[in-house]
């Protein structure tokens, strides 16, 4: 078990090693398809991307006096084209669910950035952790809008690191994976 | 002639809609608690702990299962012995509006394919409807989310190809599939039929209770089967490796023309949520 609170530098995240199971504390940045549309075209961001993690994930609405709702992480391969123009620009960790493409990982190693998943269909216990919500980008979006979490002790797993591991079994053609 | 009312209609979909929502069945918690118990990995071990401690925050109302509160698909049974004297699709659709706004669930259905507008009350339905003997209105309902969903097929295999090519499209849709749709997942097999009707058995096979088997011996055969050799592909909770890749296998079949043989393969992730109502 090990301990993250962004921004990372680049020795965080040399340490991951596939299969961690990792425990953030401190901010984070939700972003899904729409946001990463306009983030990559994006020159003056709320946020400072050097050393951030994002979240690919789109919460359900807050119950009367609760911080956030439901709040798990979508397929990250929707994402695959967008990220390496932010990894360029700093992103070190995305935090989603399921494989990524193979071009993604090329970059992800090339950038020093890590990629994580969290536990799919486990948005009520996810929730739990994070301690406060703030939209500060394209509030437009609505639940798509980036958001700054603070969360505490948040439980994901180490599914691509930078020594070229990776966690997945299963994920594209059978023939070529035996 | 048994006169069901809309009031009684709306209801029924707004409590059950969010009753799914926010819990699992007893037989697919008892199943994951099973799963957890027998898993050797220890990774696939603590995410199906917080598979089922998820389950129990969601339980007390914390928050709803999954953020993917799905598209909804109706499965209305209708007695030829009741009258209903309103539009039972647009009764369904208002019963969608106050489940999703009451039950603070998430509004994640478009207008269009390439407009793609949020219709902001997650309507229209999906609705497939059917005559049944009796005076009873029973709702199958379902909130189906994207991930799975997606790593669904049709493929019209030919007769030729028969049981193995069947195992073996099956198998290859799973393996592709990986850690996306969420395993542990439940996996719904329509065979026969045509086109468009194995896609239908398939989401049916989904619904049936987890504890059922087909009465059909080869039927019955090939869901064992097919359920233990899922499960040596090792893919593992979230696609992490380890024992518990599908929970169960579904297979329901129907006649279909000389030449074809149909295969529907639809991927229903562990949050599973689905209930039946009758009125
Ligand atoms: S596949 Fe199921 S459990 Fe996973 S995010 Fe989608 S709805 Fe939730």
């Amino acid at each position: 078990m090990k301990r993250l609170t962004p921004p990372l530098s680049d020795d965080a995240v040399s340490d991951l090693k596939v299969g961690d199971k990792v425990f953030i504390t401190g901010t984070i940045y939700t972003a899904r398809d729409q946001a990463h549309l306009r983030l990559i075209e994006d020159d003056d961001p709320a946020f400072n991307l050097q050393g951030s993690i994002l979240f690919y994930v789109g919460p359900t609405p807050a119950k009367p006096g609760q911080i956030i709702g439901s709040s798990g992480p979508t397929s990250a391969y929707r994402m695959d084209p967008m990220s390496p123009p932010l990894m360029a620009r700093g992103v070190k960790a995305m935090i989603g669910k399921g494989d990524r493409s193979d071009a993604f990982r090329q970059s992800m190693i090339a950038h020093n950035a890590v990629y994580l998943i969290a536990t799919g269909g486990a948005g009520a216990l996810l929730s739990s952790r994070i301690k406060s919500i703030k939209p500060i980008m394209y509030e437009d979006l609505g639940p798509e809008a980036i958001h700054e979490l603070y969360v505490e002790d948040f439980p994901c797993f180490v599914a691509y690191d930078v020594h070229g591991n990776q966690l997945f079994k299963g994920g594209g053609p059978r023939e070529e994976k035996k | 002639m048994r006169k069901i009312e809309r009031s009684a209609v709306i209801e029924a979909v707004k409590k059950t809609l969010i009753k799914a929502n926010y819990e699992l069945d007893e037989t697919l918690v008892s199943f994951l608690k099973r799963a957890k118990d027998k898993e050797k990995n220890d990774l696939s071990r603590s995410i199906l702990e917080d598979i089922l401690t998820n389950e129990s925050y969601a339980r007390e109302g914390f928050a709803p299962l999954c953020q993917d509160t799905g598209i909804v698909v109706v499965f209305a049974e209708v007695g030829t012995d009741i009258r209903l004297d309103f539009d039972l699709y647009k009764a369904i659709d208002v019963g969608v509006r106050q489940a999703y706004d009451e039950g603070y669930l998430r509004k994640s259905v478009v207008n269009h394919p390439f407009q793609r507008e949020n219709t902001q009350d997650n309507t229209p339905a999906i609705v497939h409807t059917k005559l049944v003997p009796g005076d009873r209105l029973t709702l199958k309902l379902a909130t189906k989310g994207a991930g799975s969903e997606n790593m669904s097929k049709v493929v019209m295999l030919t007769p030729a190809d028969g049981l193995e090519g069947v195992k073996k499209l099956v198998l290859d849709t799973v393996f592709d599939a990986g850690g996306r749709p969420c395993p542990p997942i439940i996996v719904g097999i329509g065979l026969g039929g045509n086109f468009e009707k194995s896609a239908i058995l398939a989401k049916e096979a989904i619904l049936r209770d987890l504890e059922d088997e087909s009465n059909d011996p080869d039927i019955r055969a090939l869901e064992r089967d097919l359920l233990h050799e899922i499960n040596r592909l090792g893919i593992g909770p979230m696609g992490v490796g380890g024992d518990t890749t599908c929970l169960a296998v579904k297979v329901n079949t129907y006649p279909m023309h000389i030449a074809s043989l149909p295969v529907a393969i639809n991927i229903q992730c562990h949050s599973a949520r689905h209930l039946e109502v009758v009125l």
